[in-house]
């Protein structure tokens, strides 16, 4: 999402927040496509414990990430509540499974912060940006890395 | 780029090309079998003079230039100056693939083609005696007006005028108001007519012609008859009508009277002219046959603005013989699109006959026996969409031909490739994938499996090589042969090399299958030297892996001294499959039906330990390897592996046979393939997704890859990022 900080402080934008392990996170909404439902997933063999499996969108096969897991925390326990936040990057869909959605935000770029460098625990690097919205702080998604790239070389 | 109109009109110019280049190739084979026939002369003639035409009137030059010189050949031929000896029509063949490469680098916009120099001359060196006389090219594009209206400052055609007593037209026509209020002009079309041939047009006054009043200023009163002499056939002149045949009456008759007597007689005002477009008049000697002629004008000028100019020529031309089969040209992303949709309607479909299922309405029902037409409807569909996609393998099978030309001279062999089933139709995405290995098979065919002239020789046979590729539909399936005349694979020099590199123990005992099916091995080349053609580390192994991703499989037949056949067996389409859906560990799973030779259940008799890990089964007197299938994908570890179950046996390309349990059974049904995307790579075991009747997505397996995965690597450990 580097694009969030390119472009100019005063323009607003949206952002999609959702709960995953009592933490709040956004995304950049025009990345979003839809949110659906809880939906069992068709497990994929020798997947890496982060991705939960496939789904059936609409006649496409969508792999699921389990955020929480992707962000190095448990899994997503307790199925039927939780919901699958579809995002597209570079032309590639994934769904996200989170808690639960919370909100969206408008603020101007100007709100968004740095994240102090922490070291290398792999759910800061998935963090692009900081916000405090109501003295709440939001973490920014940075959903290319959050997604995995084309991993056609490493497989 | 999309909203410029040249651009489109450059793009349909480099499909007609294709096309022209395609019946210029079949119309070369016909005259490389003996038939050199006028009208197969002028095929090829048509051809490269259509690409010639509209090559200059985009001005792509050196593809004028090239296929100028080849059509001024190729006119000698025509005349009979010149002899079509084998030879010639061998250089014809070069002139054809250079031919080719010119349109293509005009087309991508690169540089002129090597080797196009050498053709040339060797072209020019045929026209010998009969002297240079067009050395310069002297085509003058024929400036396409794509606006219409404007007059080009090419003369009037000269109508091919000849006696009076040749049969004529008769075409009576009478406008319809509406044909003015559409916009159209009468003068035009007579003058189009006239530009057919020699025309004479008299103005039909109807007696009781009312004195003009405002009221009927617009009622279409005049008829005109047009008595047309030439060379001209009904479809010239239906052409003419095209655009206004649904406002106006005509009527076209065939005479050989004069015109008959008429209240008012004219001659149509020649002032403001028509361009007419005449690419014979520099081109083609006054004794050339006259018949062709109708083919290389285009059509004159409609007064629709609806500027098609290109198509006209290569319409006419392209298809001489008979009438062509109407077809429309598709964008195939448009098709594609229709065939993701149908796939939907069948997994929607299902899912729906499941619902009404579970929600207990019975099987006798008015909704289930709608259902079940339904079903079949859908069916139906969807086998129609697939058959959109399908093509015939022709394009494919030529590509084939220039490759043996090119690989035999450059090995110095004598081959000829006869092709079989030139019009079975096979999945469009099919013959795109099968082009590279195919082109793999057909180099080794010339450069390992035909002798060299020599040896041939010595073994009696005839010094050209024959590799006959064919085509066929068989249970299902398209067969692709490919089968040589040569010497047969030599199997102890196979044997010796594969022990030589260590592929099979030395003491093995191999039989004649298995020793041929050691060229499929990753790390196998017989070339004892690296030739130019192959031998560059590329095998047969690659060749079999790109034929299994298409979900085919290859077999080799050979006899020494007689020759080598390679068999490929492929889908019809990568669309569909169909598989038994089963469940292992809890999972729902598809199993390609292709693969699985018979089930049986599990008894515990049957099972024998061959190591600390590995089973194996005894089925019919022979011992199978035998895996828990949930375990090797992974799904339960080994402590809770079944004991219990059913068994799938399944057969590999090689013949191998693998055992596979699973808990159970579900149905036997066709299924739509989804691609599992690109995020997740190879999973191993699994080639691909569906979708089933409950909207859940099932894993398609790969029974060949499931041994495999019996110690899976972490794979995934890359993804993690961070």
């Amino acid at each position: 999402m580097s694009d969030l900080q390119t472009n100019s402080p005063e323009q607003d934008i949206e952002l999609l927040s959702f709960r995953v392990d009592e933490q709040e996170y956004c995304v950049d909404i025009m990345s979003v496509r839809e949110i659906r439902g809880w939906t069992r997933a068709t497990p994929l063999p020798f997947a890496p414990p982060h991705v939960k499996g496939v789904i059936n969108l609409r006649g496409t096969v969508l792999p699921v990430i389990d955020l929480s897991a992707r962000l190095g925390m448990g899994p997503i326990e307790g199925e039927e509540r939780n919901v699958i936040i579809v995002v597209s990057i570079n032309g590639e869909m994934a769904g996200l499974l989170v808690d639960a959605v919370s909100d969206i935000l408008t603020i101007s770029r100007g709100e968004l912060q740095a994240p102090p460098d922490v070291g290398a625990d792999p759910s800061t690097r998935c963090v692009d940006a900081l916000l405090l919205v109501e003295g709440k702080l939001i973490r920014v998604l940075d959903l290319k890395i959050i997604l995995p790239a084309d991993t056609r070389d490493a497989a | 780029m999309t909203n410029d109109p040249m651009a489109e009109i450059r793009a349909s110019f480099f499909v007609e090309c294709e096309e022209l280049l395609e019946s210029l190739q079949d119309a070369l084979i016909v005259m490389d079998d003996g038939a050199c026939d006028s009208e197969t002369i002028n095929i090829v003639f048509r051809a490269v003079h259509s690409i010639k035409g509209g090559a200059g009137a985009f001005g792509l030059n050196p593809l004028v230039a090239f296929a100028h010189r080849f059509e001024t050949v190729m006119d000698e031929i025509r005349s009979g100056r010149l002899e079509a000896a084998p030879d010639t029509i061998k250089l014809f063949f070069k002139a054809a693939d250079t031919l080719h490469d010119h349109v293509r680098a005009a087309r991508d916009g690169e540089s002129e083609p090597e080797g196009a120099e050498e053709i040339i001359a060797a072209l020019e060196a045929l026209l010998g005696a009969n002297g240079l006389e067009e050395e310069e090219v002297d085509f003058s594009p024929m400036g396409l007006s794509f606006d219409f209206a404007i007059g080009d400052d090419l003369p009037p055609a000269e109508g091919d005028l000849t006696s009076s007593g040749e049969i004529g037209w008769r075409v009576t026509f009478t406008p319809h108001r509406a044909l003015y209020a559409s916009g159209n002009e009468t003068l035009l079309i007579l003058r189009a007519l006239s530009q057919l041939g020699r025309a004479s047009v008299s103005c039909i006054i109807p007696a009781d012609l009312p004195a003009p009043t405002e009221d009927n200023a617009e009622t279409p009163l005049l008829g005109w008859e047009v008595i047309l002499l030439g060379d001209v056939t009904e479809g010239d002149i239906r052409q003419v009508f095209d655009f206004v045949a649904d406002v106006c009456d005509v009527d076209i008759a065939s005479t050989v009277a004069p015109a008959p007597a008429l209240s008012a007689s004219f001659i149509i005002p020649d002032d403001d002219d028509e361009p007419v477009i005449d690419t014979t008049c520099s081109e083609s000697p006054s004794g050339a046959p006259a018949a062709t002629a109708p083919d290389e004008i285009l059509p004159p000028a409609q007064p629709l603005p609806a500027p098609k100019p290109l198509r006209q020529p290569a319409q006419s031309s392209g298809t001489p013989h008979g009438e062509p089969a109407a077809t429309v040209r598709v964008d195939l992303e448009k098709i594609d699109r229709l065939v993701n949709l149908v796939g939907e309607l069948v997994i929607n479909q299902a899912m729906l006959s499941q619902s009404v299922e579970q929600a207990g309405i019975g099987h006798q029902s008015d909704v289930m026996s709608g259902l079940e037409s339904f079903m079949t409807l859908t069916r139906d569909i969807q086998e129609s969409v697939m058959l959109i996609r399908a093509q015939p393998v022709k394009s494919l099978f030529q590509r084939m031909g220039r490759i043996v030309r090119e690989a035999s001279s450059s090995v110095g062999k004598n081959v000829r490739l006869r092709t079989e089933g030139d019009y079975t139709e096979v999945d469009k995405t099919v013959i795109e994938r099968l082009a590279d290995p195919l082109t793999h098979m057909i180099r080794n065919a010339v450069d390992h499996g035909l002798e060299t002239p020599e040896k041939r020789n010595a073994a009696r046979k005839p010094a050209e090589g024959v590799i006959v590729l064919s085509a066929s539909h068989r249970s299902g399936r398209v067969l692709i042969e490919i089968e040589d005349d040569g010497a047969g694979i030599n199997r102890p020099k196979v044997r010796d090399i594969a022990i030589s590199k260590g592929l099979v123990p030395p003491d093995a005992q191999l039989t004649d299958t298995e020793i041929d099916n050691l060229l499929f091995l990753p790390g196998f080349s017989t070339a004892t030297e690296v030739s130019a053609l192959s031998g560059r580390g590329v095998g047969m192994d690659v060749v079999k892996s790109a034929i299994t991703a298409l979900g085919g499989r290859i077999s080799i037949n050979s006899t020494p001294g007689l020759g080598t056949k390679f068999s490929i067996s492929l889908p019809l389409t990568l669309a569909v499959l169909d598989g038994m859906v089963v469940q292992a560990a809890g999972q729902t799973l598809v199993v390609p039906l292709s693969a699985i030779i018979e089930t049986a259940k599990l008894e515990d008799g049957y099972v024998q330990r061959l190591s600390s890990t590995g089973e194996m089964m005894q089925i019919r007197g022979e011992f199978v390897p035998l895996f828990d299938l949930g375990r090797q994908l992974g799904f339960r570890d080994s402590r809770d592996a079944a004991r219990s179950g059913i068994v799938l046996l399944t057969s590999q390309d090689d013949g191998r046979r693998t055992a596979l349990i699973v808990d159970a059974i579900m149905e036997q049904r066709q299924v739509v393939i989804k691609g599992l995307g690109r995020s997740y790579g190879n999973i191993p075991g699994v080639a691909a997704a569906t979708i089933l009747g409950d909207g859940q997505i099932a894993l398609i397996l790969d029974p060949a890859d499931i041994p495999r995965t019996a110690t899976p690597s972490p794979i995934n450990d890359l993804r993690i990022a961070g």
